[in-house]
């Protein structure tokens, strides 16, 4: 085959497509999509959040410019979710990095079948979310939840408690269930920093007389703050957007008392019809993780320009 | 870096060309065949897999159907009930309306109608459909005296009782009003049982359907006032809210039924753990289903209690299949609601789910299996209370779900839950 041909097509020579030209020839496909499902209705949304729209009254669509923003900032039903949102996301995300971080250190340690181990431990991550959920919610059912019949046995209860039934109870039933299934997450995230790090250096540390808790604050700690920031700005997002293992483990309650503020956008947007109340409450959602996700990344590259 | 030659440059932009043109087209394409085909169609049905019919069930019908009219194909989609009503929402207005026939429950008709999604079918209702169902059942399908759907589901909750566990306690009959309920739980827990009674009452539309089956049986008959004022606050409402309070706090009925579904009242009962539940009409052959129940045999049915005056109590659990605005084929679809509704099919399999048709009652080929469902069924039918058809039921709904689980878990009085829902009612109704 010579230039100017391809297979037996023959192709007539032109004058070279620039590069950018070819490369933009690839993506224009992909962009064309992400333009109409994601910016398209991102501007709709926008557009949306300053009407009054009730599916209930259509053809009545009145402006009414930031009045639904004022609503649900005024509301008590909105920053109850907010807390409800906040307490989810901090215990989450702190429960899931402290124990991932345990969890890559074992594995990051030298021994038979640690591959078996590191398969093992990312079981929970692969399950499906909704997987999850289901099966967290039989466990701690109270009358026929396995939960129960264990800690019965063991003698740590003496009477079967309904753990998704007490307001006091099912926001942390929810929150094991997330933790369970987003640690390992963290866990191999976190491995995979903990193994750019060069072993000479916790050598050097033992040989200058360091403990391992030592090695561990002192050097492990601070060459893994990039990654935890990492992993730290992902699960703030993913947690404080958290809809799916609540929704079907307790559906918003007891009592409203997990019903975090995805959950109240979508009571409010797809229950009550009220899509100009629901596209202002998901740009509230939006803007508060773009908030939290700004001052990690200022924190990030704070990090990085310290080491540097 | 890979390096394209000239020609290689050139057949890339035309496919690139040729893939994005096709994008655009194939979008098109999809929103352009809006016009009605005379050959094979396909109808998109969406049902629910929960109460009443059971997804074999509706095979059956789907291919009794099929069979009849061959250029009709029937692609149904089973949901779960509390997916039902937002995936009819996300699909028909926030979706591409892909659904030719939807199943609507009983407080839904005026909210689906002010929104636009049902049809109008009051001139194409035969003349035996509105003489031979159920009264009840057409409050699925009625909203300011039109029709918007063919009856289709004829339900309420009804009593079921371990009569292993009635026998053990002393207990000859099932109770006739509530508070023979409560002494009847008393006698059970007395032998054992640690919680008598397990309810579905989960933050859904579940709890709403016990609390309003207890309202009727306590006298209370409507939610709101002709003019939109509250009354659940009062009267029956009240006293149904305080009533479930007090058999919480007796310890006579499992606290674990706050997080309850219909279809954990049925694993509870299967399990033996309760005694006895409020529960929908498949309730009775989960129960005593040998490949899943424990008490398989040994659990029966009667007549929900009443109190006082109030014989017996029973919940609208009615449902109707409504045609689509945005269906393409409207006519086919309404031929496929009323087979699906006919008597033939309705007495196909009685097992899950009654007949709506008056004549089917006095069947014995039809009500031979299950004499006592039948004959408890004919006297709640008689007086079934409906939640509000109103264009702001959910919203109604999801404040008292929390209202009442505010309550049973002692966070406010049954009185100050209540009213908090009655402040808000003004602001459901603008």
């Amino acid at each position: 085959m010579t230039a100017g041909t391809l297979g037996r097509f023959s192709v007539k020579r032109s004058k070279p497509w620039p590069e950018t030209w070819v490369a933009a020839a690839f993506l224009a496909p992909a962009a064309l999509v992400i333009f109409l499902v994601v910016v398209v209705p991102l501007v709709r949304a926008a557009w949306m959040s300053l009407f009054a729209i009730e599916l209930t009254n259509p053809g009545v669509e009145p402006f009414v410019g930031l009045g639904n923003y004022i609503t649900q900032l005024t509301s008590g039903a909105f920053w109850d979710s907010i807390s409800k949102s906040l307490f989810f996301t901090i215990v989450t995300t702190a429960l899931e990095l402290s124990l991932g971080v345990g969890l890559a250190m074992l594995m990051d340690q030298p021994m038979r079948l640690r591959w078996v181990l590191r398969s093992l431990v990312i079981l929970p991550w692969a399950l499906p979310t909704i997987v999850n959920a289901l099966m967290w919610r039989w466990i701690d059912q109270g009358s026929y939840g396995s939960l129960n019949a264990l800690l019965t046995q063991l003698g740590f209860i003496h009477d079967y408690v309904p753990w998704l039934s007490q307001d006091t109870t099912a926001m942390w039933m929810v929150i094991i269930a997330d933790v369970w299934k987003m640690t390992p997450f963290c866990a191999i995230l976190i491995l995979a920093g903990l193994q750019g790090i060069d072993r000479e250096l916790f050598e050097a540390a033992r040989v200058d007389g360091a403990g391992s808790s030592d090695v561990f604050r002192r050097i492990i700690l601070p060459l893994l703050t990039p990654i935890i920031l990492i992993v730290l700005v992902l699960r703030t997002m993913e947690a404080f957007k958290v809809f799916d293992i609540i929704w079907i483990m307790t559906g918003g309650g007891p009592a409203s008392s997990t019903q975090t503020v995805a959950i109240y956008a979508y009571r409010t947007a797809y229950q009550s019809y009220d899509f100009g109340q629901g596209a202002a409450l998901g740009y509230i959602i939006a803007i508060a993780i773009m908030l939290l996700a700004a001052i990690y990344l200022w924190m990030l590259r704070r990090t990085g320009s310290t080491e540097s | 870096m890979i390096r394209f030659s000239a020609a290689q440059r050139g057949i890339t932009w035309r496919l690139m060309g040729v893939a994005t043109a096709a994008l655009l087209v194939a979008s098109a394409c999809s929103s352009s065949s809006a016009s009605p085909s005379a050959g094979p169609i396909t109808l998109n049905v969406l049902l629910m897999q929960q109460a009443a019919y059971s997804a074999s069930d509706i095979q059956a019908m789907d291919a009794a159907f099929t069979k009849a009219n061959p250029n009709i194909t029937i692609n149904p989609e089973l949901v779960a009930y509390d997916s039902l009503h937002d995936k009819i929402v996300t699909a028909q207005v926030g979706g591409n309306g892909k659904y030719d026939v939807i199943l609507m429950d009983t407080p839904w008709p005026a909210e689906l109608v002010k929104a636009n999604i049902v049809t109008d079918i009051t001139s194409k209702i035969p003349a035996n459909f509105t003489t031979g169902v159920f009264d009840s059942a057409w409050t699925a399908a009625k909203y300011n005296g039109k029709i918007y759907g063919v009856p289709w589901i004829n339900d309420t909750k009804f009593f079921f009782y371990n009569t292993d566990m009635f026998s053990k306690a002393g207990i000859t009959a099932a109770p006739k009003t509530w508070d023979e309920v409560e002494a009847d739980a008393k006698l059970i827990q007395a032998t054992g049982v640690k919680y008598p009674i397990t309810a579905s009452w989960k933050q859904a539309e579940a709890v709403i359907c016990d609390w309003t089956q207890l309202s009727a049986a306590f006298g209370s008959s409507d939610f709101v006032d002709a003019s939109g004022k509250a009354l659940f606050n009062q009267g029956g409402g009240l006293a149904a809210l305080t009533f479930m309070k007090k058999l919480l706090d007796e310890g006579l009925v499992d606290p674990a039924s706050l997080s309850q579904t219909e279809d954990d009242v049925n694993t509870v009962m299967s399990a033996g753990q309760a005694a006895m539940a409020l529960n929908w009409t498949y309730g009775l052959s989960v129960m005593n289903d040998a490949t899943k129940s424990t008490v398989a045999g040994k659990i029966k049915v009667a007549p929900s209690p009443g109190e006082g005056s109030v014989t017996t109590s029973g919940v609208n659990g009615g449902m109707s299949l409504a045609i689509t605005t945005t269906s393409k084929y409207p006519d086919q679809a309404l031929q496929y609601a009323l087979f699906m509704a006919s008597e033939q099919s309705q007495e196909m399999d009685v097992a899950n789910a009654l007949p709506m048709w008056k004549a089917s009652f006095d069947n014995p080929s039809v009500t031979k299996n299950n004499p006592d469902l039948f004959a408890a069924a004919k006297i709640e039918f008689a007086g079934l209370v409906a939640r509000p058809v109103v264009p702001y039921y959910t919203k109604l709904s999801n404040a008292l779900q929390d209202a009442i689980q505010q309550a049973l878990l002692g966070n406010k009085t049954p009185q100050q839950a209540l009213n908090d829902v009655a402040s808000q009612l003004p602001s459901f109704q603008q």
